[in-house]
């Protein structure tokens, strides 16, 4: 994994779908692509039958050992040495959709303008600019947070999100 | 272009990225949180909410996709002036000069034949009502309406009825709180950010949270008690949490004792109103009312039992908020910490208020045609209730009402019956909608006046009340992508053509110096964060200090101007009629994707809710055989169907109740998302327009039966 992680606080998470629509206005996103996705199920009976939404916001898990770099045939995904961002070198894609193909969590998407693939980079242009991505800034709720490795919610993450996607899926 | 921007700012990361960030305010709902738009080359990018401002950075997902708004060319484009029937989508396009001259010409005769007070106005409410306040009173006409009967009328009413104040002069102090109740306030999906915010911070620190509803919404999958109400019986369900109060002797006794009038007739009114009586009303069992009831005197006074916002809902909503505000009172709430503050204006922190726009001109001294304040002598004169004004275009009483300008407002999807409405219309020998989307009402005007988006727009100053009381202003981001006018160009542009020449302004600068002529701030003092605190921290007033408006001084279980309108204060508790065999209640709400109807539209929103679904209890979708995700027809009492919907089979609804999400069913072609997609619930309330609580003034649209069949039986 990168050496960051966006976390989602289903305390303060109100499935609003904020984080999607401003992933989608930072990184201008035709309708049809979202590079992050949030689900809720529910509600569902809780631990005293009480109605209760599970949440979850799902950006790229930016993968220790990402397969959609390893079967790109141009070296257009790229891993970031200094932090593990996985992203998209655009001028180097030849759209052949390998990546898509290759993600378990279909992650990558075809973006018809342009012919390419496109993918959550975790706004690292925003990151190095001393912000945090779009989505976790304009979180209506703060309920998404950019952690680090040292922070207890990144391992939690780490283990805990991806089987969570698989049964949402 | 980019320095033409007023109050144009560079942060350091915007400067690396070429961009220039603008503090404005947000007008995707009527909320107008704060917000910054990045600009670049004269277009916004990128908008959140205001990191100097509470939201900190956060806005909505309605918010985030406002740009958008400003992009999308399934707006009017261009001022149009009817040619074909009303209604039916024909129009010319006409230039700025022509269309403000026609309507200003058709105002001429209008009023030199009715006079001034024949001219209507609605709006939505909200900080910047004072320039169209300003333009009636111009005209000489005192009617001036907002939205609110099919809003917030009886919360507002009820405010009165108890406080002598309105409901906007409380504040509601979430991060102090430590038992929060949330009843017909949605406060998670009918979204405010900045109180969203609040709640959450306040439940982190310990505040409980206790949801009355007939539905889990999003709000209520936070609760720690949560309580799944009959659809209309939540007066029941207070009137035994007081039985409870009183009884126990939980209340407030020390505060109860000085602030409060007639707690004897409030105690002999619920003498009957027992826990176990009100759970054969409500479906709650007597023990979860006792132990509310209890959890809340632990609390107190440090409680908010939320009085709700949009209540246009049941025959006795006036009621039911009118009983919140009376749990506050006996709780000792209303004025503490914690709980119902007492809002500050500017002259409670020793500053000077906004010079008003209003005052260019006298107040009208004629009455309003809607009977306000004087056939119906409870209500607020203010905002009126637009729903009687219509009547007055259908009648001629009390007097010809042949002119109606429509600001950012849309009654035929905000109120019941579009077809009585406009019926009731007809009477009318203008009607303009001054627009930045389309509308039914819109579609149906005799002129479209195309509004700016807020990003292409400013507004005028706004003050806000509260702990520290405000200014802020919505500055221009963007220059207008189409031929739209800002606000302020449409009125004053009205305005001079009119003769009104006080209010005919050339710059929006003339405006903003006018309005603070009093206040000792400038223009420059917004420039640091958007907007300007007139004290540097929250005022709280001593309980000492609590006086009330009323005519006792205090808080009034029993109110003299509601018993002089013939109106009981204490109205003992009338269960609703249950739907007939096979039939539902229809219920609406709201969701955070989506402001009512007008955003159904928008590229981003419409991709993340194309439509509505309409919720439905499982063991009644059993009973009529209807599987979730089924396709349905919704039919009216009269079994008229409204449209097709997809099931949303659950047990967290109330079997009486079927629910959707307010603000789809669109039917104009020139709508491509919105077109055809679910059903609108004003569509299934014939007759609705008619019925309203004849207590607090909002229209009662809970009080209409559907039923469903699915779809494909149709063939």
């Amino acid at each position: 994994m990168s050496t960051y992680c966006i976390v989602t606080d289903e305390r303060r998470c109100i499935s609003c779908k904020a984080c999607e629509v401003h992933c989608k206005v930072k990184n201008a996103m035709p309708v049809g692509i979202k590079l992050g996705e949030h689900f809720t199920e529910g509600p569902v009976p809780g631990p005293n039958g009480a109605p209760l939404y599970r949440t979850l916001y799902m950006p790229c898990f930016h993968c220790e050992q990402p397969e959609c770099v390893d079967v790109c045939p141009t070296g257009a995904m790229t891993k970031r040495e200094a932090d593990g961002i996985v992203h998209v070198v655009a001028d180097d894609c030849i759209g052949c959709g390998a990546c898509l193909e290759a993600c378990p969590w279909h992650i990558p998407q075809w973006n018809e303008d342009g012919d390419k693939a496109v993918k959550c980079d975790l706004c690292m242009d925003r990151i190095d600019a001393g912000l945090k991505p779009a989505c976790v800034t304009g979180c209506t709720t703060h309920a998404l947070a950019l952690v680090g490795q040292d922070d207890p919610r990144y391992e939690e993450q780490r283990k805990r999100a991806p089987q969570r996607v698989l049964a949402e899926r | 272009m980019l320095n033409q921007i007023s109050n144009g700012r560079q942060t350091p990361e915007a400067a690396m990225a070429g961009r220039q960030q603008v503090y404005s305010v947000c007008g995707m709902c009527s909320v107008r949180c704060p917000i910054v738009v990045e600009v670049e080359d004269g277009k916004a990018v990128r908008i959140e909410g205001n990191p100097k401002s509470p939201l900190k950075g956060s806005l909505c997902a309605r918010g985030a996709a406002g740009i958008a708004l400003e992009m999308d060319t399934e707006r009017p484009q261009r001022p149009l002036i009817r040619v074909g029937e009303r209604g039916e989508g024909t129009w010319r396009e006409a230039s700025w000069d022509e269309a403000l001259d026609y309507v200003a010409g058709k105002l001429k005769d209008i009023t030199a034949a009715h006079g001034g007070r024949s001219v209507l106005f609605s709006d939505r409410g909200g900080p910047f009502v004072d320039l169209h306040q300003a333009f009636m009173r111009g005209l000489g006409s005192p009617n001036y309406c907002n939205h609110d009967s099919a809003c917030a009328r009886n919360v507002q009413h009820a405010a009165k009825s108890v406080m002598g104040i309105g409901r906007k002069e409380v504040v509601y102090d979430y991060r102090n709180c430590k038992h929060l109740v949330l009843q017909t306030r949605n406060i998670l999906e009918a979204i405010n950010v900045a109180e969203a915010n609040a709640v959450l911070d306040g439940m982190e620190k310990g505040c409980k949270l206790s949801v009355v509803d007939i539905r889990a919404t999003y709000t209520a999958g936070k609760a720690d008690n949560f309580y799944m109400v009959r659809p209309g019986s939540d007066l029941a369900f207070n009137l035994a949490v007081i039985h409870v109060l009183i009884n126990e002797g939980l209340y407030n006794k020390p505060y109860v004792e000085a602030h409060v009038q007639d707690l004897d007739a409030l105690a002999r009114h619920v003498a009957t109103c027992t826990p176990q009586w009100a759970e054969g009303e409500t479906g709650v069992p007597a023990a979860a009312i006792t132990a509310l009831a209890r959890q809340l005197a632990e609390a107190a006074p440090n409680v908010i039992w939320h009085p709700g916002w949009m209540v246009a809902r049941y025959d006795d909503s006036f009621h039911v908020c009118r009983t919140a505000y009376i749990i506050n009172a006996l709780l000792g709430s209303i004025g503490a910490k914690g709980g119902l503050p007492i809002a500050n204006k500017p002259g409670d922190v020793g500053r000077k208020g906004l010079k008003k726009l209003v005052d260019l001109y006298p107040a009208p001294e004629e009455k309003r045609a809607d009977g306000v304040g004087w056939r119906h002598t409870q209500f607020d004169g203010g905002p009126g209730l637009i729903n009687l004004a219509y009547d007055a275009i259908a009648t001629g009483d009390p007097y010809p009402v042949k002119a109606y300008i429509c600001y950012r407002h849309d009654p035929l999807m905000a109120m019941p019956d579009a077809e009585a409405m406009k019926r009731k219309w007809e009477g009318l020998d203008l009607l303009v909608s001054v627009t930045f989307s389309w509308s039914d009402t819109a579609w149906h005007s005799d002129v479209v006046l195309p509004l700016s988006t807020y990003l292409s727009r400013e507004s005028i100053i706004a003050s806000k009340g509260g702990l520290k009381p405000q200014f802020f202003v919505r500055k221009r981001a963007m220059q207008p992508t189409l031929d739209t006018k800002a606000d302020w160009e449409i009125l004053c542009g009205l305005a001079r053509r009119l003769g009104m020449d006080k209010l005919a302004f050339d710059r929006i600068e003339d405006i903003w110096e006018y309005q603070l002529q009093p206040t000792g701030v400038t223009m420059a003092d917004f420039d640091a964060k958007g907007f300007v605190e007139l004290c540097d921290a929250p005022r709280y007033r001593e309980d000492a200090e609590l006086k009330f408006a009323t005519s006792s001084g205090k808080l009034e279980m029993i109110s003299p101007k509601w018993t002089k309108a013939g109106e009981p204060s204490l109205r003992p508790y009338a269960a609703p009629p249950a739907p007939p065999q096979g039939m539902f209640r229809i219920a609406f709400g709201r969701t955070a994707l989506h402001t009512q109807g007008h955003t159904v539209n928008n590229p981003l929103l419409a991709e993340q809710m194309p439509t509505n679904v309409a919720w439905i209890n499982t063991a009644r979708a059993a009973e009529l055989g209807i599987a979730d995700g089924e396709l349905l027809e919704v039919l009216d009492a009269r079994g008229t169907a409204a449209g097709r919907i997809r099931a949303f089979v659950t047990d967290f609804v109330h079997p009486e109740a079927l629910f959707m999400v307010h603000g789809f069913g669109h039917r104009l072609p020139v709508e491509s998302r919105a077109r055809g997609k679910g059903v609108a619930d004003q569509d299934l309330m014939p007759g609705g327009l008619e019925r309203y609580d004849r207590a607090g003034g909002g229209i009662s649209m809970q009080e209409h039966f559907v039923a469903v069949r699915k779809a494909a039986a149709r063939a």
